[in-house]
């Protein structure tokens, strides 16, 4: 038994530690991005071609000055960000990294855990991350925050619906909700064999999942609600120092998660060439796929203009939801007439 | 093992009923619905402890994840203050409340007492994959055994779709 | 009938022996530990990071600093006033969807094991109509809400 509680310990606290990071250095690839797509070099000064900035950032933001609005509600003003921060770091133990290496003699799988209801337990923690928002919304004593919060969170739940039945789409093919099961199932190369992305109702249903995903997080262009020009920054207009950090860490965190899950879904996974003969390189391809989406993801945020507060509501409701349905619709006639 | 899973269930149960006691001291509503989400949290980890992982992954993105949502948005819109403990109008009240509370101590010996002997099985039933309580047997006895309560839903939330929004509209905008 | 030999107390603690003989021999449920540990986990990052701030600087508010910002002029009126009906609508109309995705999950995972298995082979189109029947009437409250400019205007 305490064998297992140790691998367990292991590998979420390299998890975690692996996530931080990837969240400081998201900052400075989003920034570079941003450069490079205004035709710029982004930040190339701190440390050797700019990479120690994430560090410059974060240490600026510890001695910056931590206010708290008069008359909030104290205790759910300093709980709201950690109530997004939580949910957003656990989705992580479900996910699938790779299959299985051996080291120390030991073979070692690559996921934290295996649950059979693994893909509705990281749909749960989304549904849970919506609070974080909205009460910081309503703790900040000011109307734009209370207005940004509610119109971000009616934004999440709108396009969580459309999340939710994607992913139905995909369970019709894989038969589990279990992540490990779903990626085993789609083994193989670049997908004729396997790739869910290249079947034929799926691949509609990735496009439609990416851009629900885009609009979970709130990343342009669905941020109408944290825009600079708008409701000045939305529901995180009152925080600062560190309680604002954690925020926008959840905001990394949650595009890393659903980069990660659109990958796990329909990209395959850690699958790839040569993967049974060398499992190491498992890992390594479920990082390029993941990084890949969310630098398109990065890619949309710099050349799309925002949507109007209502017009995203209409999209997520009349546009997505019912082409979802369709799509489920769709993809249990194909699975029943040509099994 | 034994020991652990005694303290797992005794630790959410006292989680889930001091929340639920904490739902009933608060004065502010917001605290309150607060209070529930914990509650339901920790009925979700009740759950887990009876081998039903669907229902308590249900729990939480239904109940705690949407139902809540709906609390929570009606409390800010409705900008519901915090209560004052009034001075009650109607004093005789006060004297059916204790009957009322025996009789609902009554029906939970009752229940308590009712279940006695009746013992859940030990392991799962059937194949790990299948087992009482996993998506397989709930997906199959939906539409074997409960279909008729199934496509009856399906007209229960239609009904719930139309009559909240009729009610909301009410002012002709 | 219930005996009434034993106490109401013994008949409890024989209902906490029961959920303990549940625990006993599940390899299932062991798998939802990790859960709690990254809880945990995940909490002590959020406290660290909390209290990160306090060491490092010292606080001088001010009253300019603590008052909600409303682009740097006095603000007015209360910060609580009453939100547009819309946003219950839409929390309503996303509850009784996510019911029907509740519904839908359990379906799209059995459903190709239901076209293989022996036991539910012939029912393939009950399955497959019934779940039909429940789409369409749900879509039928979707068009409903959409006809009735509910989701329009200020969303």
């Amino acid at each position: 038994m305490t064998n297992i509680l140790v691998e367990w310990v292991i590998k979420t606290v390299v998890i975690l530690l692996i996530l931080v990071t990837a969240v400081a250095y998201l900052t400075f690839l989003e920034r570079k991005v941003m450069g490079w797509i205004q035709l710029r070099v982004g930040p190339n000064r701190v440390g050797p071609l700019g990479l120690l900035q994430p560090l410059a950032d974060g240490l600026k933001m510890i001695f910056k000055e931590d206010i708290i609005p008069s008359q909030s509600n104290k205790w759910l003003y300093i709980l709201a960000p950690a109530l997004s921060l939580v949910p957003a770091l656990m989705t992580f133990i479900v996910i699938p990294y790779g299959s299985e290496i051996t080291l120390f003699g030991r073979t070692i799988e690559l996921h934290v855990t295996r649950m059979n209801v693994g893909l509705l337990y990281i749909f749960a923690l989304t549904s849970v991350g919506v609070y974080g928002i909205v009460l910081a919304g309503w703790s900040s004593n000011n109307k734009y925050s209370l207005m940004g919060g509610l119109r971000s969170s009616a934004q999440m739940i709108s396009y969580e619906l459309a999340l939710g039945l994607s992913i139905v789409s995909v369970l019709l093919y894989s038969g589990s909700l279990d992540l490990v099961e779903i990626v085993n199932k789609q083994g193989g190369w670049l997908g004729h064999t396997g790739w869910n992305v290249f079947r034929f109702p799926l691949m509609f249903v990735f496009i439609i999942f990416y851009i629900a995903s885009l609009a979970e997080t709130n990343r342009t262009p669905f941020d109408l609600p944290e825009a600079d020009s708008e409701l000045v920054a939305g529901y995180h207009t009152e925080y600062s120092s560190m309680k604002f950090v954690m925020f926008q860490m959840a905001e990394y965190l949650n595009l890393i998660t659903s980069s990660s899950i659109a990958t796990a879904l329909f990209l395959g996974g850690w699958n790839g060439p040569f993967v049974g003969r060398l499992p190491i390189l498992g890992p390594v391809y479920f990082a390029i796929k993941a990084l890949a989406l969310i630098v398109t993801a990065m890619w949309i945020r710099y050349t799309v203009p925002r949507f109007r507060y209502d017009q995203l509501m209409r999209f997520g409701w009349t546009t997505m939801l019912p082409i979802a349905i369709i799509n489920i619709i769709i993809t249990a006639t194909v699975i029943l007439l040509f099994p | 093992m034994e020991k652990a899973s005694t303290i797992i269930f005794i630790v959410f149960a006292a989680a889930a009923v001091l929340s639920a006691l904490n739902i009933l001291l608060q004065r502010n509503p917001l605290y309150s619905a607060l209070s529930l989400i914990v509650t339901l949290l920790s009925l979700s980890a009740l759950y887990l402890t009876l081998h039903a992982e669907f229902i308590a992954v249900i729990q939480i993105v239904v109940y705690a994840g949407a139902i809540m949502v709906l609390f929570i948005f009606v409390i800010m819109l409705l900008n519901v203050p915090a209560v004052q403990p009034q001075i009650e109008k109607q004093k005789g009240l006060r004297y059916l409340a204790i009957p009322f509370a025996g009789i609902l101590i009554a029906e939970t010996f009752y229940v308590v007492l009712s279940i006695g002997k009746r013992t859940m099985p030990s392991v799962p039933v059937g194949t790990e994959a299948q087992a009482v309580g996993t998506t397989w047997s709930i997906g199959t006895s939906l539409f074997t055994d409960y279909l008729l309560p199934f496509e009856v839903t399906s007209v229960l939330i239609l009904m719930a779709v139309v009559g909240a929004m009729v009610l909301a509209r009410r002012e002709g905008d | 009938m219930p005996s009434l030999e034993s106490s109401g107390i013994s008949r409890l603690w024989t209902l906490a022996s029961i959920n303990r003989a549940n625990l006993r021999t599940s390899r299932i449920m062991v798998n939802y530990v990790p859960v709690l540990l990254i809880l945990f986990l995940a909490t002590g990052v959020a406290t660290v990071i909390l209290v990160l701030s306090r060491f490092a600087v010292k606080n001088r508010p001010t009253r300019e600093k603590l008052m909600p910002y409303e682009c740097g002029v006095e603000p007015v009126g209360t910060s609580r006033e009453r939100q547009s009906v819309k946003f219950y609508l839409v929390a309503m109309a996303f509850l009784l969807f996510d019911i029907e995705a509740v519904f839908l999950i359990p379906w799209a995972v059995v459903f190709r094991g239901v076209l293989e298995s022996e036991t539910y082979r012939n029912l393939k189109w009950v399955f497959y109509g019934e779940m039909m029947v429940f789409m369409v009437v749900l879509f039928a409250g979707l068009v409903y809400v959409w006809r009735k400019g509910i989701l329009e205007w200020n969303r």
